[in-house]
């Protein structure tokens, strides 16, 4: 039987007096890939950033592994294991790519701090060539490859990704899907993914939400989203890389 | 020079030109700064007197400087710009790997040094107005750069609490009698209480706005100095603090002075040599433990919180604490600077804790390049050594006439020099930043697992 992991029920969200989120429901699984797509402007990362606390929901809950969390401050929703790498990768630019990961693993077990950077090291070998080089001069693919192995590095129970392939090259695009793949199939990571790139979120996750301005539209299995007509028509008509 | 590439030629004509330009701007503005000078003659009135000669060298040290600058100094940066980049040559590796022991040595060395060179009479100066002030800036410096280098917090207020730990030696030693070793961390504690103070309201605040509320919190804080005459006695300050002692033995002439209790004659260079080593251990504690803990968490997430704040808190660090942590340690250190400050002047006055003071070490900080101990430690020396040094430079008379006091260009000389290496080096003295950890085993990752390649 499956667990829920994270359940967002009527949340309203502000900013000011604009309503960015109109009241949205959705959960997500223990084991699940879930991908919430959507236009710009949609919500989408609103709706990410309010599951951390920060803008926080003005109305409605959100619950995570049995915590109600609507009105944790971010960095106790972060000690509950639900790890996030941000819009815009926020990693930090003058500390090296070890650095970087030694923060992520903040909330984890120091004692398991070389397994786990070994595994993520393993996942995106790239990191480890450039292990002792400052964050700001790697490439936009690594450092996103950065940003998720930083948040891997807290040994998340829900990985949280925002928009992973903004700007990036196909190839990178398809390499950090495939680690993303990688991490759910062989160590059954939850990941709630936000994308643009609809084509490719729908075929990597299990269920999929469809986000218009700040309510949710559609939902199903990536398959039946895909195979939506609407959905072809407004996200996936010339959007195939 | 036709046979010169075109990108290297020098053109005479526009560098004569540009010189002309230049010197009929510096005559412009010099006309009425230096050219005139209003001066009170025995009746009291004001008199406009001309100093064209003044104003002719100064005009034609600009221009012909500008001269050489076109003829000789772009054609060489250009020339050097166009060579590749050239490993660091092996002689200035070997100097940075022993440049920290021979600086800890000499400054372990330096009363030595002085009293070797400068005779009895004279080494007191040197200890004193040179070694002390300049270690007690040092340290000032490396407790501030914990907030604005390590944590990125610009604080604009430090001089703060470097008057807290001052007042609070003063009148507590005044007041109560205890001794400088248990008001050293008793006023380290009070200003980091201050910290922590200041650090809740501006916590939602960054950059410009916290650069001005922490200015506002430096000027309530010598304001209350100035006005609060029943316990601070105002302007006047306070006089007759009680001075350290070595551990129970006063420096004084008397019989259980310090002097006579191991058997020298009685000189006040002793106690100057005594502050000097206690600066020196307070400056290096706090280079000691900032440096480990730079190595911990908390310390990692000031770095961190400097870099990102959103991205600290998504990853689990509580950044209200971690920004008061960051003030209350850089407090501490310019509370233990303060009360050594006040035990070795023996008064204090508002004065004292001005905000050019605040501005003085924040310059220290960032022309040393923000989080680098040994570039704050380097640019300590050179703006508080540097005016010390003008007093020296006595020869300047001789060509300027008798009445040139050096230290009056102080702050043009500062201005300048700031401007220089902000243009040449924009991050400070000493832009890299060590990595606080590295691996000890070089991981090779074969081949096989790097899926792309290079790219």
């Amino acid at each position: 039987m499956t667990t829920r992991l994270l359940t967002v029920r009527g949340v309203k969200t502000f900013y000011g007096r604009v309503m960015a989120l109109k009241g949205v429901d959705l959960e997500v699984n223990e084991g699940e890939i879930v991908t919430l797509i959507g236009a710009n402007g949609a919500g989408k990362s609103t709706l990410m950033m309010t599951v951390c606390g920060n803008p926080r929901a003005r109305e409605g809950t959100i619950e995570f592994a049995g915590h109600d969390i609507t009105r944790l401050p971010t960095h106790e929703i972060a000690r509950l294991k639900l790890a996030q790498a941000p819009e815009g990768r926020r990693i930090f630019s003058r500390m090296t790519v070890l650095e970087n990961l030694q923060m992520g693993s903040i909330t984890a077990e120091p004692s398991e701090f070389a397994r786990d950077l070994d595994r993520v090291l393993a996942l995106f070998p790239r990191l480890s060539q450039r292990i002792g080089q400052r964050g700001g001069t790697l490439s936009g693919g690594e450092q996103q490859m950065l940003a998720i192995a930083r948040a891997l590095m807290a040994q998340p129970r829900l990985l949280l990704l925002d928009e992973p392939s903004l700007g990036l090259a196909p190839l990178v695009v398809r390499q950090i899907f495939d680690a993303i793949k990688t991490l759910n199939a062989e160590s059954g990571l939850t990941v709630f993914l936000v994308e643009q790139n609809a084509y490719h979120a729908l075929k990597l996750a299990h269920r999929g939400y469809v986000m218009v301005n700040g309510r949710i539209t559609l939902s199903g299995t990536g398959r039946e989203l895909l195979e939506h007509s609407e959905i072809k028509s407004a996200y996936l008509e010339g959007g195939r890389h | 020079m036709g046979g010169d590439a075109p990108g290297l030629r020098v053109d005479t004509v526009r560098a004569l030109r540009d010189a002309g330009i230049t010197a009929l701007l510096a005559f412009g503005l010099f006309l009425p700064l230096v050219g005139f000078q209003t001066v009170t003659d025995v009746r009291n009135d004001l008199i406009l007197v001309t100093r064209w000669p003044l104003l002719l060298a100064v005009v034609a040290v600009v221009g012909i400087g500008r001269l050489a600058y076109s003829l000789a100094v772009e054609p060489w940066l250009r020339q050097r710009a166009l060579l590749p980049a050239t490993p660091a040559p092996a002689w200035r590796v070997q100097a940075g790997k022993w440049f920290l022991p021979f600086a800890i040595g000499f400054v372990v060395a330096y009363p030595a040094i002085v009293l070797a060179t400068a005779g009895f009479g004279r080494a007191v100066k040197w200890i004193d107005n040179f070694g002390i002030q300049v270690l007690i800036y040092v340290m000032l410096g490396w407790g501030l750069n914990i907030v604005v280098g390590l944590a990125g917090l610009l604080d604009l207020g430090y001089v703060a609490f470097y008057a807290v730990g001052a007042y609070s030696y003063a009148l507590l030693a005044k007041t109560f009698g205890f001794s400088f070793w248990i008001l050293l961390p008793l006023a380290g504690v009070l200003a980091s209480f201050w910290g922590i103070l200041l650090g809740f309201p501006v916590l939602r605040l960054r950059g410009d706005y916290l650069a001005i509320v922490t200015l506002a919190f430096g000027e309530i804080i010598r304001i209350v100095l100035i006005n609060w005459v029943d316990l601070t006695n105002g302007y006047a300050g306070i006089t007759g603090i009680p001075r350290p002692t070595f551990f129970g033995i006063p420096f004084n002439a008397e019989d259980d002075g310090f002097a006579a209790v191991f058997g020298l004659e009685f000189s006040p260079i002793y106690r100057t040599i005594f502050l000097y080593y206690l600066i020196l251990a307070l400056a290096l504690l706090t280079a000691f433990v900032t440096v480990r803990l730079r190595r911990l968490p908390v310390g990692r997430a000031w770095e961190a919180l400097r870099e990102d704040e959103i991205a600290c808190r998504s990853l689990g660090i509580n950044t209200t604490n971690t920004k008061l942590t960051a003030f209350a340690m850089g407090a501490m250190f310019a509370g233990f600077a303060g009360s050594f400050f006040a035990a070795r002047q023996g008064f204090i006055s508002p004065d004292s804790f001005t905000f050019l003071e605040s501005a003085t070490i924040l310059s220290i900080v960032v022309l040393g390049g923000m989080g680098s101990q040994i570039g704050v430690a380097i640019a300590a020396i050179a703006m508080i050594g540097g005016t010390e040094i003008m007093r020296e430079l006595d020869f300047l008379k001789l060509i300027f006439g008798s009445t040139f006091d050096p230290t009056q260009y102080r702050m043009l000389l500062f201005g300048f020099a700031m401007v220089l290496i902000m243009i040449w080096r924009p991050r400070g003295l000493i832009s890299t930043r060590e990595p606080s950890v590295v691996l000890k085993e070089r991981k090779i990752i074969g081949a096989d697992l790097v899926k792309e390649g290079h790219g």
